[in-house]
């Protein structure tokens, strides 16, 4: 494929506000997983990745109908690191039906409605007045508050495939973009903490008790975080800094095995890795670090590590980050390629954070420690229920 | 704009399911104005490709996703491992979304793991990938009332772009009360179009696609006029008629508000 640059990137998520935020709880290996106590789940015994700040954030009187926590989430992300001038920009550049808005999301605003339903009239079983489902419960809200917001006028959509969605949709824009069909993308995801996924992932027996150990040999299951990340997305400028970060290139596959095991060999994972690979024009050792899936579960690990070693053996350092910023599900490869491309522009490979003793079976060469280094051109993975596998290559100009 | 950015496709199979619509060799002298349409309750099945415990995990949504899949795969004799997937659907499975929400609403908030992993957008393309075999990329997308317009607009640019088969999957079912009341979609209904880079033997039309300015065509009979503009998914009728009247030429389907999709149909046949 032909790159696109990631012109302008942020992200929210529980390591913090933004780029700077993000950055330094990375090189500081903090985690920002805390005990659950969100909403009224008080019985579960988990650790959760929460965004600080959400509660009080207001949106505009204009964008009002759109009110969830998963909206007031993207309005926070939108507001950082200059993104909404970006945008502006890039809409006074190419106008308002060329630039495009993809973005993925799992549970979309369903808390509104699991609130809603909470608050069914006695008589009648009807939801409150004030309920508004196309604006927040909708898988599309999202998407159609970005473009309200930007009053853009051009394609739009959400890409919903559960814990890939958001690494999806770089593989969607691109193919927009190089059929003509767009100019500029807004990509990425934004997935908030609702009561459907903590209580699913609980009834899967897939929740730690602890904060989330990826790869360790003694993980026990995820933590759910949620987050927002926001990409513009474009062809690369004519003269491009040497930090400048290009999508190199996407892969993606199906399972084909079950809805909520992967492939116990990671046959997917691995088409998805190679499909990557030969879009971007590259071979296995060009990849400098690979930021993986990691959920900590123990199958997800198991299956993921027998890919990337199957592809790439075990000389490429790879972690998940997911330690730090627990699994954000539909936002997750939004973040992931934010992430990296942090790593790329400041030439660091951050190590996965909570894994004690990282499993023997699972021949990669895990990083548990941060190490300074000038990668040039990293791999994210992203996999979800459904068989759903992406994987993406980010690179850096020179 | 990019009115002048065209997407072509050969339309090589096409599935349908509806109310009064079994599918699509049935449904196509009733769009043609042949037969006389008769709504009624739709019924349909699991696929047996599935193994018997997925089946017995599927709801309407899933049986009807796949069973437009399966009918446009027949048609064009095509093999459903080599095709890329786009699912389209405003809300996927809607009575396991109220089933979980009228669960964690209670006093008892354990919901079933079936019903949690269905709940997610893309269970119906986890449920094709099994039956089916395919290992080939699926995306699922959602637009709301554009969902129909935002896959064909996917699958377009997958054929274009990528070069391979595309099938597109857009389905929608209703919701129960009281969501129901927010979201009013009156009936299941599915269509798939099997999408092919190059012409074959079983290529029934070359279409082109383009972003315009323009209102959308209306069906003529008016039961399926409803249809139409109540379900997302059954916003890609207009092009099915065309198809069954054998008449070619332009028509334009609903898309995202100022844009609509013009296709230009060339039939093969």
């Amino acid at each position: 494929m032909t790159p696109l640059q990631l012109s302008h990137f942020t992200t929210a998520s529980c390591l913090g506000h933004g780029l700077a935020a993000t950055l330094a709880a990375l090189r500081a290996q903090q985690s920002g997983l805390t005990p659950c106590a969100f909403e009224t789940v008080t019985d579960l015994h988990t650790y959760i990745g929460e965004v600080a700040g959400l509660d009080p954030t207001a949106l505009p009187v204009r964008l009002a109908d759109y009110e969830c926590r998963n909206n007031r989430l993207a309005w926070l992300g939108l507001q950082q690191d200059g993104f909404s001038d970006a945008v502006g920009a890039a809409v006074a550049r190419y106008g308002r039906r060329r630039v495009g808005v993809l973005l993925g999301t799992s549970t979309s605003g369903i808390l509104e409605t699991e609130q809603a339903f909470r608050h069914r009239d006695p008589a009648s079983g009807a939801l409150p007045d004030d309920f508004h489902y196309r604006t927040t419960h909708n898988t599309y809200s999202v998407a159609d508050f970005v473009r309200t917001a930007f009053k853009l006028e051009g394609p739009a959509v959400v890409v919903s495939t559960a814990c890939s969605s958001s690494a999806k949709v770089f593989a969607s824009a691109a193919r927009m973009i190089a059929a003509g069909v767009i100019d500029a993308a807004i990509v990425g995801g934004v997935d908030s903490l609702c009561l459907t996924t903590l209580y699913g992932f609980n009834s899967l027996e897939l929740l730690s008790p602890g904060p989330c150990r990826p790869y360790d040999v003694d993980r026990n299951g995820l933590s759910i975080g949620e987050a927002a990340a926001f990409i513009l997305l474009e062809r690369p400028a004519d003269s491009l800094d040497a930090d400048a970060v290009l999508l190199l290139g996407a892969g993606e596959s199906s399972d084909a095995h079950h809805m909520s095991s992967p492939h116990p060999e990671g046959l997917g994972a691995r088409m998805a890795m190679a499909a990557a690979l030969k879009a971007a024009g590259l071979q296995p050792a060009d990849i400098d670090y690979i930021n993986l899936h990691g959920t900590a579960t123990p199958s997800n690990d198991a299956a993921e590590g027998r890919a990337v070693a199957a592809v790439f053996g075990n000389t490429v350092p790879c972690s998940s980050t997911k330690g730090a910023t627990g699994h954000t599900l539909g936002a997750a490869g939004g973040v992931e390629a934010v992430i990296s491309a942090l790593a790329l522009q400041h030439g660091f490979l951050p190590g996965g954070v909570n894994t004690r003793c990282v499993d023997p079976d699972i021949p990669v060469q895990y990083l548990t420690a941060n190490r300074e280094a000038a990668p040039r051109r990293v791999l994210s993975n992203s996999f979800g229920f459904g068989g759903t596998n992406c994987s993406l290559i980010l690179g850096r100009a020179a | 704009m990019s009115q002048d950015v065209k997407l072509a496709a050969y339309l090589d199979g096409i599935g349908l399911v509806g109310p009064g619509l079994d599918n699509w060799l049935a449904a196509r002298p009733i769009l043609a104005g042949a037969v006389p349409y008769e709504s009624r309750p739709l019924a349909v099945a699991a696929p047996q490709s599935l193994p018997p415990a997925e089946r017995r995990r599927t709801g309407v949504a899933i049986k009807v996703a796949l069973a437009v899949g399966q009918e446009a795969c027949a048609n064009g004799q095509l093999d459903a491992r080599q095709l890329a997937a786009v699912f389209s659907s405003s809300g996927a499975d809607n009575d396991n979304c109220d089933a979980i929400c009228k669960v964690l609403a209670s006093d008892d908030r354990s919901i079933s793991p079936t019903r949690f992993h269905n709940s997610v957008h893309n269970a119906p393309a986890g449920y094709w990938g099994i039956a089916s075999g395919a290992m080939t990329p699926a995306t699922v997308l959602c637009a709301h009332d554009g969902s129909f317009g935002a896959g064909l607009l996917e699958a377009m640019t997958q054929v274009a772009i990528d070069r391979c088969g595309t099938l597109l999957i857009a389905y929608d079912m209703p919701y129960p009360e009281p969501l129901h009341a927010k979201r009013p979609l009156p009936a299941a209904f599915g269509i798939a179009l099997a999408l092919m880079p190059e012409r074959s033997a079983h290529s029934l039309a070359r279409i082109e696609l383009s972003l315009v300015d323009a209102e959308s065509a209306a069906l003529a009979e008016p039961e399926l006029e409803a249809l139409r503009r109540a379900i997302p998914a059954a916003r890609g009728l207009p092009l099915l008629q065309a198809i069954a009247c054998g008449a070619g030429g332009r028509v334009v389907l609903d898309y995202l508000a100022p844009l609509s999709l013009a296709v230009e149909i060339e039939l093969c046949r």
